[in-house]
């Protein structure tokens, strides 16, 4: 198989549905002649059906409203474009994503949701940049969990700094952030265990992770990754919601965009809580994780 | 606990239904449209909800309904049947074959939770006498091999594997293996796969052909989106899935990925994963969930919970102790250690009917606290622990310092345990209650 582009992936990803967001709503733009309630209902189950949440949908179609009425739209035509321009305003971070060195990349997220794989990539990719990275194996609970991230570390020609199952996670980043001062490092990445935000002796956990790296590490650059599966429905807000208010998350990793899920959720996820997202992942390859391009999202999210 | 959320919108919802005396049809719209909105943005697909809420709301406005006494609680009463039968109306079981092995094939998506959910089951089955072997399939994901053997080795079950082979030559010798060693189920852990994956869908269905499962479960997240919809229908165009383990229900989930996969492919909800220990896998019972959405509570799971963890001796032993009033704080601290083999607090507490789960998150029932308790006991003496009147200002000093604790935490104990006394003496009188129909539930 001839290698693809990860624009057209990312398509295709997006594109996997015939009912998807662009052709949903062209078809009903293409029904109906006038701009009426039952226009904005149609439009209001599409963005529903991609996740983007009760609350951001309204919002959305407010602003639409106002738009067509101020601007005396009155052909179905012209709503598709406003609507892109829309959801690329959310979407879009105002702050460039600028990596210090040394830096401390801290994964979090619920169970499932690929933060093991995503550190693999990550790791690559910076490894391919010409940086020295470290791995620190903070997923202590799972079994075989370190394992996992060992393979990852082969492949990408990474040290894994592990303790054994079961052990103290606050431990094992202690002797990661020691390792990484030793050895020099430009990135250390954490790996912490799945956990459900609802859970509060495991998110206290999570603080305790939080509190060493800043105490241990205080000069490097901090950056904290909420993992969240494009799957994941109106749950993600309540995700995001509670790591932010934990351990302060700076930034989103959205994966599994090649699936049929269309990850509106983080389209609310934004626009509510404003945390940037900063990389997706549409396949398998290390090279299928890339950072986030808002245009480049929501283009691939309406285009043929 | 999953759903509180959706409760908590569709309690509201309806509420405004019952404080009236008198219902007009525009109530009962207005009332759909909040349910309306309460299921969207717990994730039930929105064909569903539309569905859902049309079928509600027609058998509400019919005549009878309007003009009976109590209009709110009949049409909650219908909000009840209509979501039991979304998700399926009755229990399902496992299919079971004919002459053993079972054979059973789980599948999903990645991170869907099939190797802890493989292990779960069989736990579950073991517990139930039989004997599972678990196989080792899921060759492609890093250490997913090791991860099952781990699994395998707590819950003390044998795990066949081949390292990384041609999965369909595995999970066919695991099988004649089982026949061989006379093994009762055989579940067979698959590799994480999208569901738009032709080829390693393909795989799936060469295993299905090879090793004929009796049952095929298709492993859902329950945060899953609207897309588990798309999700569920693929797996079950292609395998022709028997049923659905939905997991991960103790986030706080509003769980409606379990309201449209029944209606949507038709294939029923077999167990729920709740909690990462692996014990965790519960039968999933319509009817229940649906009175635990509406706030109604879930007493039949909890009787079955109790079951399960208390001896009977034991429990006889306490009766009678109760009832002659010989109850020691012992006998609590027995008790709490009970109540917490039985699962996680606020998971338990949220079964009593009337109990809002929202607020027992106010409550902070946390597990440590347990452990207090227990430490207090225990630095008890043996005379101070039978005879609790005894314990003056200075044994409380001493208590406190032997337990950790401080003497204010002594104190509390003393007194729920003096409520506790109480509220057991008076246990007697709602027993002869329930028999004489005294003692309703909310609904």
């Amino acid at each position: 198989m001839a290698k693809k582009g990860w624009f057209t992936k990312l398509k295709e990803g997006l594109d996997k549905t015939r009912q998807n967001l662009s052709s949903r709503v062209d078809e009903i733009i293409k029904y109906y002649t006038d701009i009426d309630d039952e226009f904005y209902e149609e439009l209001e189950e599409v963005l529903i059906m991609a996740d983007v949440g009760v609350n951001t949908t309204m919002e959305i179609m407010e602003y639409l409203r106002e738009r067509v009425d101020k601007e005396k739209i009155g052909n179905p035509d012209k709503i598709k474009e406003i609507l892109r321009e829309k959801i690329v305003e959310i979407l879009r971070s105002e702050e460039e994503c600028e990596i210090a060195y040394p830096c401390v990349i801290l994964v979090v997220g619920v169970n499932g949701v690929g933060k093991t794989t995503t550190i693999g990539k990550l790791a690559s990719r910076y490894k391919a940049e010409g940086k020295k990275v470290l791995i620190a194996a903070g997923d202590t609970f799972r079994a075989a969990a370190a394992e996992q991230l060992d393979v990852w570390g082969q492949r990408a020609g990474v040290q894994v700094i592990k303790h054994a199952e079961g052990s103290d996670p606050a431990a094992v980043i202690y002797d990661a952030i020691q390792a990484a001062k030793s050895r020099d490092m430009d990135i250390l990445i954490c790996d912490t265990a799945g956990r459900l935000h609802n859970k509060k002796n495991l998110m206290n956990e999570l603080a305790k992770i939080n509190r060493v790296i800043d105490r241990e590490y205080g000069k490097a650059h901090k950056e904290v990754l909420l993992v969240l599966d494009a799957t994941t429905g109106q749950n993600a807000i309540s995700q995001a919601k509670l790591f932010k208010e934990i351990v302060g998350i700076t930034g989103i990793v959205l994966t599994k965009l090649d699936g049929t899920a269309k990850g509106g959720v983080v389209i609310a996820v934004k626009s509510e809580l404003d945390v940037p997202i900063r990389y997706i992942g549409v396949g398998e390859g290390v090279e299928d994780l890339q950072p986030f391009d808002a245009d480049a999202f929501v283009k691939a999210l309406f285009d043929e | 606990m999953a759903f509180e959320g959706l409760t908590e919108k569709m309690q509201s919802a309806l509420k405004k239904l019952t404080s009236k005396g008198k219902l007009t049809e525009k109530d009962v719209k207005d009332a759909m449209r909040d349910v309306r909105l309460a299921l969207l943005e717990a994730d039930v697909n929105f064909l569903v909800v539309k569905d859902f809420t049309k079928r509600v709301t027609e058998r509400a406005v019919g005549q009878d309904i309007m003009e009976s006494l109590t209009p709110g609680q009949q049409v909650i009463k219908i909000v009840n049947e209509e979501l039991t039968e979304l998700m399926g109306g009755t229990q399902s079981k496992l299919t079971i074959a004919p002459k053993p092995p079972t054979i059973i094939m789980m599948v999903g998506l990645q991170g869907s939770g099939k190797t802890t959910t493989s292990g779960k089951l069989a736990l579950h089955l073991k517990k139930q006498g039989k004997n599972p072997l678990l196989v080792a399939c899921d060759i492609y994901r890093p250490a997913a091999i090791e991860q099952l053997k781990i699994v395998g080795n707590k819950i003390d079950v044998p795990v066949f594997e081949r390292g990384q082979r041609d999965p369909i030559m595995i999970a066919h010798e695991a099988v004649l293996e089982a026949v061989d060693r006379q093994f009762d189920y055989v579940i067979i852990d698959t590799a994480g796969r999208l569901h738009i994956d032709e080829e390693m869908m393909d795989e799936l269905l060469n295993i299905k052909e090879k090793v004929n499962p009796h049952e095929i479960l298709l492993v859902v997240d329950a945060m899953t989106g609207q897309d588990a919809v798309n999700v569920s229908q693929s797996f079950d165009e292609k395998l022709g899935i028997g049923g659905v383990v939905l997991t991960k229900l103790d986030g706080d989930t509003r769980g409606g990925a379990a309201l449209s996969v029944k209606a949507v492919t038709g294939k029923p909800i077999k167990f729920v994963g709740v909690g990462e220990k692996l014990e965790g896998l519960e039968p999933f019972h319509p009817e229940r969930m649906a009175s635990r959405i509406l706030g109604m509570g879930d007493v039949l799971t909890l009787i079955e919970r109790a079951q399960e963890t208390i001896d009977e001796k034991k429990a006889a032993e306490l009766e009678k102790k109760i009832r002659t009033q010989q109850f020691t704080l012992d006998d609590f601290l027995e008790q709490l250690q009970q109540v917490r083999g039985m699962g996680p607090l606020d998971d338990i507490m949220a079964m009593f009917p009337g109990v809002n789960a929202k607020k027992l998150s106010g409550l902070n029932l946390d597990e440590k606290q347990l452990l207090h308790t227990e430490a207090i006991i225990q630095s008890m003496t043996i005379e101070e622990r039978t005879n609790p009147t005894i314990i003056n200002a200075s044994r409380r000093k001493r208590i406190a310092k032997g337990s950790g604790t401080n003497i204010q935490d002594v104190n509390r104990l003393l007194k729920s345990y003096g409520d506790f006394r109480r509220m057991m003496k008076q246990l007697p009188n709602i027993e002869k209650a329930v028999k004489k129909g005294k003692f309703k539930l909310p609904f």
